[in-house]
């Protein structure tokens, strides 16, 4: 301890902590995070974790990993490669040795490392670090197993318990390197294990001795200090993730329409979470339901919007599949409904842990018939919550089914977020019937929107009859006249249209106009951000148009794209929006950049490809 | 005088009816007309809080008949809306409208599972054994060998018995009629309405154009007294013409017996306990077939047990109850939260 270390100043640093599946390594990840935003530091997290709950102990399949990015600013991503690595068994090392940077330090559970780790990992040799090329890294073989039993082998823990507590020794360490104060984490003990005093002890000792030991070995020859963010606004923040931010902004938004609301869904990776959130809030009288499939998941949902409910669904790929035909039904029948999709890797189970922008064309065009509605998508964990709220907005005040995209990217990372007010939101107003209205007729719209008005069962005299059967224009009653349904088509489709003069105008980050335009939208904003500022900071002529509302697009699309030499579109999927614009607005060339590794772009790769387009290669 | 007043009337809306002429949904239709003006006083509901929600086929297109509120789902899919309408506003009477390939073939599972749930809803199945709208391709509950367009040689395979499906899945409340009975119609679907819970009411329905007759072994006006037995919760077993014949119980088995034949007395024949939680008996009595017995009628099952909406309504409550947090600014700002000076 008393071994004077030099201390690094840096403007960043990006951790990775991986282990088995089941060695708590997301949760290591998601305290030292909090520390970190709660010590005022720019924070962005990113969870990477397998489709198996708890794959064979040791494999490399049932690697659970968690990056993260610390900074001296508001940090956009987890970072490419890290500059940490902590590796809890052989399987962590191989499966995330790609994932370094050069010069990276890696700390590893050097008690893993016998026969059986490494066999288990499947290592062709007994020398992981010859056999992974890492000779040239800064390797610390702690012997973190058994560290964590002499710590704790005066408790009365019995021996699951104790080396469940392996990941806070880790943690303790890393702790160390980055100069963490422990407090914040130390009382997250104190409340999770409230009933259970001898494990908040515990969890203490083994995080300071974790901590101690690092301060004095000398294969940590220095730690690191990242000085808080001096741009940070004032104010009480909280930690948040995607998933948890979209179910608040639902129930901010029905707070806002003063009405209940109404979730029917059924669970499904990786978007099971915003129920979960959903089901806690009775208190604000949200009702959820569990249903038996996708199908009524939806179903129960537009019974619950016919019956007077803000009504929402939520889903990933391969759910809002079997909701196509649901979603059509709520087309024809227009009432308001938000669809959640949390995009994962496609098609069919695909990569249900993994994150994909490939649902793109599902939610502009996966229904039969000429079936229009209204896609937004968000880009940030913290935003998850105004999207939800602005499709809420949308599909109430325009009487229509809204779907929201985000991705397993943004649903399960986490960033600090300034904790809004509620007054600084819109009201929501629906187009309610007033009670004794007595010429309601159910498909009758206003001018402006072309919105019809919602009539709620158990108005009196307001009775009518909606359903999937083409409806006459006027009086809503069934019609198979042809040029009704004509005109009943083009009045959808001009409806969903019309919610651009509600939108604001498109925003451009950097010049007007320049050498290249980036294209993005939905959750790799971060990383096209931080790669059009890098590039901005070089004086080079790069700006970024990061899309939210994808149908219908805002107004000024044209403008802000005719003033760039070379457009870029940047997406996880194999060109889905590039395709869309080019239907939209085919005067232009669009480039493309494109990956579906499951996997976030890397700022890496995207100033690779920007920097060869602007050198004209 | 009652409360609203409703007459039959008051029901019907200004559609023109367009079922085959003949069709046992008429006579289905006409029940539903004459049994809301009675569930209306009864439970003192105003029109505007019915809801009638169907899906898919020719039975589906009863909400457009009637003069309420009503929503035409999409196939196999209105025991999901009907559920949702009724926990988002529970309020309301809901009635849901469905067929044999409707609710038992496509929508089999929304099914079962509003029945598990036992939502208080009240669900008219018209059983007519086949596909009608899609022209005549057999249904789930066809009888083995039934040849329709897609059994050009006859079905291989078992039908569904509608109320042993009801019964497994933990139904609460299962009725059954047919659809030339008007009057008895009427009568099961007012207790259906009074049955806190799922109440599915099966109507043996006949289609005239693809499957005509199908019931008319123990539908046929001559025969019915004889072939059918109306069952009515607290009252004897009886059934023909003249109630001369009755239900007793041998050993594990019903059996049919003739009063004053072999020592039988009227204080043998089973009295009717459709209220018993125990399904045993409900579940012979659905089993029952015609010629070895009678065809079950009436109310077989009705058991209390609570209801989905209501315990919904009951968490709601004591939750809000407890918690400090009551508007979206108290959630925002609940639990881990730090501040940056």
């Amino acid at each position: 301890m008393d071994k004077q270390k030099h201390v690094l100043e840096v403007d960043e640093v990006s951790i990775r902590f991986s282990g088995d599946s089941g060695d708590g390594m997301q949760l290591s990840g998601t305290l030292f995070s909090d520390a970190s935003a709660l010590f005022g530091n720019g924070v962005s997290t990113f969870p990477d974790y397998p489709a198996e709950i708890r794959a064979p102990q040791g494999t490399v399949g049932g690697v659970s990993g968690f990056q993260l990015q610390i900074g001296n600013r508001k940090m956009y991503t987890p970072g490419d490669d890290c500059d940490v690595l902590v590796a809890m068994n052989p399987a962590a090392l191989k499966a995330n040795a790609k994932w370094l940077k050069p010069g990276a330090t890696i700390i590893v559970d050097s008690d893993t490392f016998n026969e059986k780790g490494l066999q288990r990992a499947k290592f062709k040799t007994d020398d992981p670090v010859t056999e992974l090329k890492l000779q040239d890294f800064n390797i610390v073989w702690a012997p973190i197993t058994s560290l964590t039993k002499e710590s704790l082998i005066e408790t009365e823990l019995d021996n699951k318990s104790i080396l469940r507590s392996k990941n806070m020794f880790a943690l303790g360490m890393v702790y160390y390197m980055f100069d963490r104060p422990l407090n914040f984490t130390e009382h997250y003990y104190e409340v999770k294990f409230k009933t259970r005093p001898r494990i908040v002890e515990a969890n203490k000792k083994v995080l300071r001795d974790g901590y101690n030991y690092a301060g004095n070995i000398d294969s940590i020859p220095n730690t690191y200090k990242i000085p808080a963010s001096t741009t940070t606004k004032k104010g009480i923040y909280r930690n948040i993730n995607g998933n948890v931010a979209t179910a608040w902004g639902l129930i901010a938004a029905a707070e806002k329409a003063k009405l209940p609301l109404f979730c029917g869904s059924y669970p499904i990776t990786p978007a099971t979470d915003i129920l979960i959130e959903l089901a806690k809030h009775k208190e604000l009288d949200v009702k959820t339901l569990q249903a038996e499939d996708e199908i009524a998941g939806i179903c129960t949902s537009i019974g619950a919007s016919f019956a007077g409910n803000f009504a929402v669904t939520t889903t990933s790929g391969p759910g809002l599949s079997l909701k196509s035909e649901a979603l059509g039904l709520a087309v024809m029948t227009e009432l308001p409904l938000v669809v959640v999709n949390v995009q994962r890797g496609g098609p069919s189970t695909g990569l249900p842990t993994k994150t994909e922008q490939s649902d793109l064309f599902q939610a502009l065009y996966g229904r039969n018939g000429e079936c229009p509605l209204v896609v937004v998508a968000a880009s940030t964990p913290s935003n998850c919550f105004d999207w939800a709220f602005n499709a809420s907005k949308i599909a109430l005040e325009h009487m229509t089914p809204v779907i929201l995209l985000t991705d397993g990217y943004i649903a399960n990372g986490t960033e600090p977020w300034a904790i809004p007010s509620m007054k600084d939101y819109p009201e929501i107003k629906p187009p309610l019937v007033p009670d004794g209205a007595t010429d309601y007729l159910p498909y009758e719209r206003d001018s402006e929107k072309l919105a019809r008005r919602w009539a709620i069962p158990g108005q009196k005299g307001l009775e009518h009859r909606l359903g999937g059967l083409e409806k006459d224009f006027v009086k809503g009653s069934v019609s198979h006249d042809p040029i009704n349904h004509q005109k009943m088509t083009d009045v959808r489709a001009a409806k969903v249209a019309k919610v651009q003069d509600f939108i604001p105008e498109q925003e451009v980050i950097g010049d007007a106009e320049g050498d290249l335009l980036v294209v993005s939208w939905g959750g790799t904003y971060g990383h096209t951000l931080t790669a059009v500022n890098s590039l901005q900071k070089e004086g080079k002529k790069v700006s970024l148009c990061h899309l939210h509302y994808i149908n219908p697009l805002p107004k000024n699309i044209k403008d802000i794209f005719k003033r760039f030499k070379n457009i870029i579109v940047c997406e996880l999927n194999m060109g889905q929006m590039a395709n869309y614009l080019r239907m939209n607005h085919q005067e232009f060339n669009y480039l493309q950049f494109n990956k579906v590794q499951g996997l976030p772009f890397t700022v890496t790769e995207l100033k690779g490809r920007f920097n060869q387009i602007l050198e004209g290669k | 005088m009652g409360k609203h007043n409703y007459t039959t009337q008051d029901f019907k809306s200004d559609q023109e009816v367009k079922w085959c002429p003949g069709c046992g949904d008429h006579a289905i239709l006409n029940s539903v007309y004459r049994a809301l003006p009675d569930v209306s006083e009864a439970l003192d509901y105003s029109k505007e809080r019915f809801v009638f929600i169907s899906g898919i086929g020719c039975s589906s297109r009863f909400p457009y008949y009637m003069d309420t509120y009503g929503f035409h789902g999409i196939h196999g899919r209105a025991s999901a809306i009907s559920t949702g309408a009724k926990v988002a506003n529970p309020e309301l009477s809901i009635w849901q409208i469905t067929g044999d390939g409707d609710a038992l073939a496509i929508g089999g599972n929304h099914f079962i599972h509003a029945v598990r749930r036992n939502i208080d809803i009240n669900i008219i199945l018209f059983n007519n054994e086949i596909y009608g709208l899609t022209k005549g391709q057999y249904s789930p509950t066809s009888k083995l060998g039934s040849k329709t367009v897609t059994s050009p040689y006859g079905t291989v395979e078992q039908p569904f018995n509608p109320g042993e499906l009801i019964i497994g899945a933990k139904g609460t409340f299962f009725a059954r009629s047919i659809d030339m009975d008007v009057k008895l119609t009427a009568e099961v679907l007012v207790e259906a309405a009074k049955h806190d819970g799922t109440a599915v009411v099966v109507v043996q329905q006949n289609c005239v154009i693809f499957n005509d007759n199908t019931h008319s072994l123990i539908t046929e006006k001559e025969h019915r007294p004889d072939r059918t037995i109306v069952l009515r919760h607290g009252e004897k077993m009886l059934f023909g013409k003249n109630k001369e014949k009755g239900l007793i119980m041998v050993g594990n088995h019903l059996k049919v017996v003739t009063i004053g034949e072999d020592g039988i007395t009227l204080d043998d024949i089973l009295v009717h306990d459709a209220k018993n939680p125990n399904p045993g008996v409900h579940m012979m009595l659905t089993n029952m077939a015609y010629p070895e017995f009678p065809f079950a009628l009436g109310v077989i099952r009705a058991v209390k047990y609570a209801t989905y909406d209501d315990n919904v309504r009951d968490q709601l409550l004591e939750v809000q109850t407890g918690s400090k947090i009551k508007c979206m600014d108290d959630l925002l700002h609940s639990g881990d939260t730090y501040e940056i000076k």
